[in-house]
């Protein structure tokens, strides 16, 4: 069913009907055959790049599109109901370019982002590590300066897009002064001493490449470095602050997905002369899954508006990101029961997305590090 | 190179389709109005023949007000400008009528070559291209999978039952492409941001030099009599497999000459 959505100008409306073609035709038909097989659909990117799409919500001056983040996010959260791994990689790839876009100096910007943001291209985040995960500032990659810029030693983990990506944005130690010794590069695909490990076998999302990202002496000019030496922590808190509600977006992508396959399934299915929509324990069901979507929704959009506004909004983001991802397991879970059996099955699209939802619980700072966020905000009064 | 693309805006073939009852036209209240999709085949052609070899690609449109979305879309892929004829004159008009209003057009607003889809997915004559060259007196390479403009010259591939023909004609010259020719591009989001500000003419038959008494349900030379809706799709040939299944299935599809 299509979303009604209350959008705030007349672009952003073309901007939807634009990218519900696009889901519709490009990235839904595909979902299934390559999330069987596991191939990254990286042309799906290019389709969606040509279209303007890689670059939002970024300024039109470096090649974005202006767009707030209201909007935006409503993009990803169509790309996700057609296809998770399309909708959380143009997350993370609208994440990468964040640290250039708003730590850059002038002349990366004009330099880099018109690449970054055209839609040729495509990014990745590096921040965790085998070892640093949500205790993201104990990390260990070194990054040494010398006169002609960096060397940088050692292993990200978990990095979507990894060995799939154009250009990595890494976060990596400069000094040992904990969180305030972190700093932030800008690395392009090819550079020498960089490598990738094979692609982790998932739950699901698996045509998504998850993969560890190696650096090996690798070698970076001082203009790779993004902010200031040690700004590195503060700048990979600000954007998983927008990429909290990237993954909330996707979440209440994949659950209006599965919702609506079992809505529409109810509404068809008839047991002893009923459609079972007509039960109430079914339609109870159904009444729940409608109403905890809607109030995801609400809920990111409220923080996109307060981010847009240019107030703090880091504690609603963790809220969004939360309440979305775990309302979009139970909601999956559910879909799965409605369709019974054939929930179960693969020949239907309810079981992939129970598997997808879970993810979303974990990634861009798993939901127990979302409550610390929010405890500590309560807390700090 | 002046290009113009014909397009036109038909029931979206997703939706129940229905005729008027009252004078057994379309309805077009009853379903979403819709690029019809070998129009956009049609408008990527121009595109590319405009990429290769400059000038400009002016949509033409005939058809009611909301015809306007259509026209957009085509302007979003990439088309620099547009002409809407529309007049309630116009109305019931059949291919004859259609292809003298749309060659009066083509004639006042000038043109090096038009390109068509090869049929709508509503009416489906698919002779308003042959029409349209004949009215205009230029040559028609129709059913085209396959167009090049070198100079003042025009090749195509014309698609037949047998394979295709290679056909050749001087410009001006009329086009009609089929589905096989290209790979129509979406528009970008910037597409569509610049296409509401791109031109659109609006004429109507007194402007476009357009008689009358040629044009409309009462002057057209077809009338539809009578329509009634599809039947319910037959119950198909089960084929039972006893060894010979494969040669059963040969016979049947040489029996519908699919083979």
């Amino acid at each position: 069913m299509t979303v009604e959505r209350v959008l705030p100008t007349a672009e952003a409306h073309d901007l939807i009907d634009l990218v519900r073609e696009l889901a519709g035709k490009e990235v839904a038909p595909r979902a299934a055959a390559d999330e069987a097989t596991g191939r990254f659909p990286r042309e799906v990117f290019t389709t969606l790049g040509r279209s303007g799409l890689l670059g939002l919500p970024y300024p039109e001056e470096h090649g974005g599109a202006a767009q707030p983040y209201e909007v935006y996010l409503q993009v990803i959260e169509e790309l996700a109901a057609g296809w998770l791994a399309v909708g959380l990689g143009l997350s993370v790839h609208t994440l990468s370019c964040f640290p250039v876009a708003a730590y850059g100096t002038d002349a990366q910007r004009a330099e880099l982002l018109p690449e970054m943001l055209g839609g040729e291209l495509l990014g990745a985040y590096c921040l965790s590590e085998p070892h640093s995960g949500s205790d993201a500032a104990a990390l260990t990659t070194r990054a040494a300066r010398d006169a002609d810029g960096y060397t940088v030693d050692g292993v990200k983990a978990w990095i979507t897009h990894g060995g799939a990506a154009d250009f990595y944005t890494l976060m990596a130690r400069t000094s040992p002064d904990g969180a305030r010794g972190i700093s932030c590069f800008h690395v392009p695909a090819g550079t020498p001493g960089l490598s990738f490990g094979e692609p982790e076998r998932k739950m699901g999302m698996k045509s998504s490449p998850t993969a560890q990202v190696r650096f090996d002496a690798a070698r970076l000019g001082p203009d790779a470095l993004v902010g200031s030496e040690g700004e590195g922590f503060r700048i990979a808190m600000a954007a998983l602050d927008g990429g909290r509600l990237g993954i909330a977006a996707c979440a209440v992508g994949v659950a209006q997905a599965a919702f609506d396959a079992a809505a529409s399934y109810a509404r068809e299915r008839r047991q002893f002369g009923s459609r079972i929509a007509d039960f109430q324990g079914v339609g109870f069901m159904l009444a729940d899954m409608a109403t905890r979507i809607a109030a995801a929704r609400a809920l990111y959009l409220d923080a996109a508006r307060l981010r847009d506004a240019g107030r703090p909004y880091g504690t609603q983001a963790a809220m969004a990101k939360l309440f979305a991802t775990d309302m979009c397991m139970n909601v999956t879970t559910d879909a799965v029961q409605v369709l019974g059996g054939y929930g179960y099955v693969e020949d239907f699209p309810v079981e992939r997305y129970m598997r997808e939802a879970k993810v979303l619980q974990i990634v861009e700072g798993t939901n127990q590090v979302q409550r610390l966020v929010i405890s500590r905000a309560v807390a700090k009064g | 190179m002046n290009i113009v693309v014909c397009v036109k805006q038909v029931p979206d073939t997703a939706t129940e389709r229905k005729l008027r009852s009252d004078d057994k036209t379309l309805d077009r209240d009853a379903a979403d109005g819709v690029i019809n999709e070998l129009c956009e085949y049609a408008v990527e052609e121009a595109l590319r023949l405009k990429e290769a070899h400059g000038g400009e690609v002016t949509v033409l449109t005939m058809g009611p007000g909301k015809a306007t979305d259509t026209i957009r879309k085509a302007l979003a892929m990439g088309a620099d400008k547009a002409v809407h004829l529309v007049d309630d004159a116009l109305h019931g008009s059949d291919a004859l009528g259609t292809s003298y209003a749309l060659a009066q057009t083509l004639k006042k607003i000038g043109f090096d070559l038009v390109v068509l889809g090869s049929e709508s997915t509503d009416a489906r004559t698919g002779v308003l291209a042959a029409m349209l060259a004949e009215r205009l007196g230029v040559p028609q390479l129709t059913f085209s999978n396959k167009v090049e403009v070198n100079g003042e010259t025009i090749t195509a591939q014309r698609v037949t039952d047998y394979g295709y023909d290679r056909v050749e004609a001087s410009l001006p010259a009329v086009v009609s492409v089929v589905e096989k020719i290209n790979e129509p591009r979406y528009p970008s989001f910037k597409g569509i941001m610049a296409a509401k500000k791109k031109p659109v003419t609006t004429l109507g038959i007194a402007d476009a030099e357009i008689d009358a008494s040629q044009v409309g349900l009462a002057n057209s030379w077809s009338e539809v009599v009578d329509f009634a809706a599809a039947p319910p799709r037959a119950a198909g040939t089960i084929v039972k497999d006893e060894g010979d299944g494969g040669v059963k299935t040969a016979d049947f599809l040489a029996s519908k000459k699919f083979v």
